[in-house]
């Protein structure tokens, strides 16, 4: 069914259009919405776009980051001082996907997706959002948790604090095709040290719950604490506290409650 | 609903069509084109075998918006042999069995071409993750990602 398509040149007129159209769409690189146009959505009567170039913007120069919601994997890829988010950017999709998909997409992406907003929970990041009555940044943490709620609202951009070492920040995917595949579980993690302390540290996981979570029993466990063998030890077995994982075609619930400690002891101890 | 007007180069050829609203590039291509080489798989951006060169960088037609290639340069695999003279990576995929069914073939070639286009003698792997986005269910992948090699730099590929 032929749907209309506004492109508008500034976010605010875009985020208007939105916010005035519950069957609106906001078309970032099409991975989302194109598909489901292509499967016969009804519910998408008009789709919108902004050609902003602030959208595609990233600002990685200092100790805070900012990326557009209209950025790319690839981008990120070919950005040297994002060398810590090219693991989660490359686990997405193949060539033409990272070509596509955007940093703002992948917020509203379900599972078994989504794998970038995972690594996005662990390092607290704030999106920046424009809705009708103006703009506000957000948690990402209060973000997923209301993002049925959030597809009236333009997503402008995502920010978060430099890792403070390349080893402070880790990521992993598990799935079953490689490269390229759904995810079985995705975990991040944020561990900041003060000294030989964890610091705030964040874990999130993706395909555990109906959106990317914190596992914040696990979080508990490191808090204040030497990254040693018995603090491994607690935070895998902490890791499926709170989580409501469901069946797919790629792993059952069950299956899911498994493994998710294996790979977060797996991911904390450095283990490939 | 009104048609839109869109005017964009096809395989170095300038091409005006008319739009629907929310048609994809796939079906612009193939309906209102009739350039029957990209494919239509699964249309979700999982299978591949749509791919297309848009400004030379690979994307799933299936999951463009049409519009979005206004005043931009698309390359489907109807453009990239030279005349009755099959392109490198064509004769490759001959020489090497690489095409059984053949329903994944137009887009591996793409996605060959995009690789090959920026990085003319790639290794083993990167072959491997270049082609990662497109499914074959017949040749187990082996005999294509030998004949990109193949076709890379005269056969110069790196380990």
């Amino acid at each position: 069914m032929p749907v209309t398509v506004k492109t508008f040149t500034n976010t605010h007129d875009a985020a208007a259009a939105l916010s005035s159209d519950r069957s609106a769409r906001y078309l970032g690189g099409g991975t989302l919405v194109m598909r489901a146009l292509n499967e016969g959505d009804i519910s998408i009567s008009t789709v919108v776009r902004a050609s902003d170039h602030a959208m595609t913007r990233i600002d990685a120069s200092g100790s805070r980051i900012t990326l557009g919601a209209g950025v790319t994997f690839a981008r990120i890829l070919a950005e040297r001082d994002l060398g810590f988010l090219h693991a989660p950017a490359r686990s997405i999709g193949g060539p033409a996907v990272r070509n596509m998909g955007t940093v703002g997409g992948n917020l509203f992406a379900p599972v078994p997706y989504g794998d970038f907003t995972v690594a996005m929970l662990a390092l607290d990041a704030v999106v920046s959002v424009q809705g009708g009555l103006g703009g506000r940044e957000i948690s990402i943490d209060e973000f997923l948790q209301t993002r049925d709620r959030q597809t009236g609202v333009l997503v402008l951009a995502i920010s978060f604090a430099r890792p403070g070492s390349t080893d402070a920040f880790r990521y992993r995917k598990i799935a079953r095709i490689k490269p390229k595949g759904g995810a079985v579980i995705t975990l991040a993690a944020h561990l900041p040290v003060n000294g030989s302390r964890i610091v705030g540290a964040r874990i999130a996981l993706g395909s555990m719950a109906p959106t990317p979570i914190r596992a914040r029993a696990a979080e508990r466990t490191l808090e204040g604490r030497a990254l040693d063998a018995s603090t491994i030890s607690a935070a895998a077995a902490a890791a499926v506290e709170g989580t409501t994982p469901g069946d797919n075609a790629l792993a059952s619930a069950w299956y899911r409650r498994e493994i998710v400690g294996v790979h977060l002891r797996r991911l904390l101890s450095g283990q490939e | 609903m009104a048609k839109t007007a869109l005017q964009f180069q096809h395989n170095g050829r300038d091409v005006a069509i008319f739009v629907d609203g929310g048609t994809n590039l796939l079906v612009a291509l193939r309906e209102l084109i009739g350039d029957m080489t990209p494919k239509f798989g699964c249309g979700q951006g999982g299978c591949g075998t749509c791919s297309v060169l848009i400004d030379g960088e690979l994307h799933l037609s299936c999951l463009t918006l049409a519009e979005t290639v206004a005043g931009r340069s698309v390359e489907t695999l109807d453009g990239i042999k030279d005349g009755p003279n099959l392109h490198p990576l064509q004769r490759a995929f001959a020489d090497n069995f690489a095409a059984q069914c053949g329903y994944c073939t137009p887009g591996m070639l793409m996605a060959a071409k995009a690789l090959l286009d920026r990085n003319p003698q790639p290794s083993r792997a990167e072959v491997i993750e270049a082609i990662s986005g497109n499914i074959c269910r017949c040749t187990g992948y082996e005999p294509i990602i030998n004949a990109v090699l193949a076709a890379a730099s005269g056969g110069r590929a790196r380990a």
